[in-house]
């Protein structure tokens, strides 16, 4: 045996400790982006989810004018946190198109009535269909149409305050 | 300790505060299709289907609600007569590789595929020239 090799297993194990420390340290991002993006909105059709707000289809996307689609539940914790900032949106003047996964109509209204209703059309969903057509994996999640149907943009996970300008910038470029 | 226990008790009762949907799940989630062959064709293929919400298991092992969409999803599309292949490339599509626990041969991954026949090659050069040396040196003696 080569004198130096006596060092290789005390370099192996500083090797294997950086790897495993930069893992716990700095996790991997797990997030998953849809791959969607650039590409049309996918053919949909769904059932109005609550009385006072029209149902949503594919077809309410191409007037030319660029939405938000914004997917939600009554069950999903950071959509509470977020219904103040879609309201923010709203009020700017931003069609928020939404659609509800897995929910109950007495549920969503339940949820509107508590955090307010900055929604212009809600589509119900009852097998997520919708998250599969945009490469969406949870909920919420936000994406910016453009007016001939194109999703140009994702946004994961509840809108905060200092998303609100970024959102904007992102309906204007896309118009 | 009487008190320790029944808190415990309480605990294990409790609902869970951030509870996931009340909706029952989807039809094809948890129920077979009827024909076994194709239900053998779905099992396949959402063996090799990685869930969106439990990273590590794939859709047919997890119990997340969204797994069950999706082995709804597969379920209903092989009933109609889609090829499975067909069914990964719509799902890779929007979520890329990353969705498939079958990785293909592309730019990026044929290192993986090449490694083990590279690896094989060099162990084979090796072995021959050890072997090939020691019956030379035997033959000399």
């Amino acid at each position: 045996m080569k004198h130096w090799a006596i060092w290789l297993p005390l370099a192996l194990f500083g090797v294997l400790f950086a790897v495993f420390a930069t893992g716990l340290i700095a996790p991997a991002d797990r997030t998953i982006a849809s791959q969607m993006i650039g590409k049309p909105l996918p053919q949909f059709d769904l059932p109005q989810a609550v009385p006072d707000r029209p149902a949503l289809a594919r077809t309410n996307f191409t007037d030319g004018k660029p939405k938000l689609l914004n997917v939600f539940a009554s069950w999903c914790v950071p959509c509470i946190a977020e219904a103040p900032y879609l309201q923010q949106l709203a009020d700017a003047g931003v069609e928020i198109n939404g659609v509800a996964i897995r929910d109950r109509s007495p549920d969503v209204q339940q949820f509107l009535a508590r955090n307010g209703n900055p929604y212009a059309r809600i589509g119900a969903d009852d097998v997520s269909k919708i998250q599969f057509d945009l490469g969406s994996s949870g909920v919420p999640e936000t994406f910016v149409i453009d007016g001939q149907g194109m999703i140009r943009y994702q946004h994961i996970g509840d809108i905060r305050p200092e998303h609100v300008p970024m959102i904007l910038q992102k309906l204007k470029e896309a118009q | 300790m009487i008190r320790g226990l029944i808190l415990m008790v309480l605990a294990m009762l409790a609902a869970p505060l951030a509870a996931q949907d009340s909706l029952p799940p989807a039809p094809y989630a948890y129920k077979q299709l009827d024909d076994p062959a194709q239900e053998k064709t779905a099992q396949d293929l959402m063996m090799t289907l990685r869930c969106l919400t439990c990273q590590s298991q794939s859709i047919a092992d997890s119990d997340a609600p969204m797994a069950g969409d999706m082995r709804h999803q597969v379920r209903t599309r092989i009933a109609e007569g889609e090829d499975p292949e067909a069914i990964r490339a719509w799902l890779i599509e929007r979520y890329g590789d990353w969705v498939s626990y079958q990785p293909q041969v592309t730019a990026m991954t044929w290192p993986l595929f090449a490694a083990p026949i590279v690896l094989l090659l060099f162990a084979a050069l090796i072995a021959r020239k050890r072997f090939g040396r020691a019956r030379a040196t035997g033959d000399k003696s």
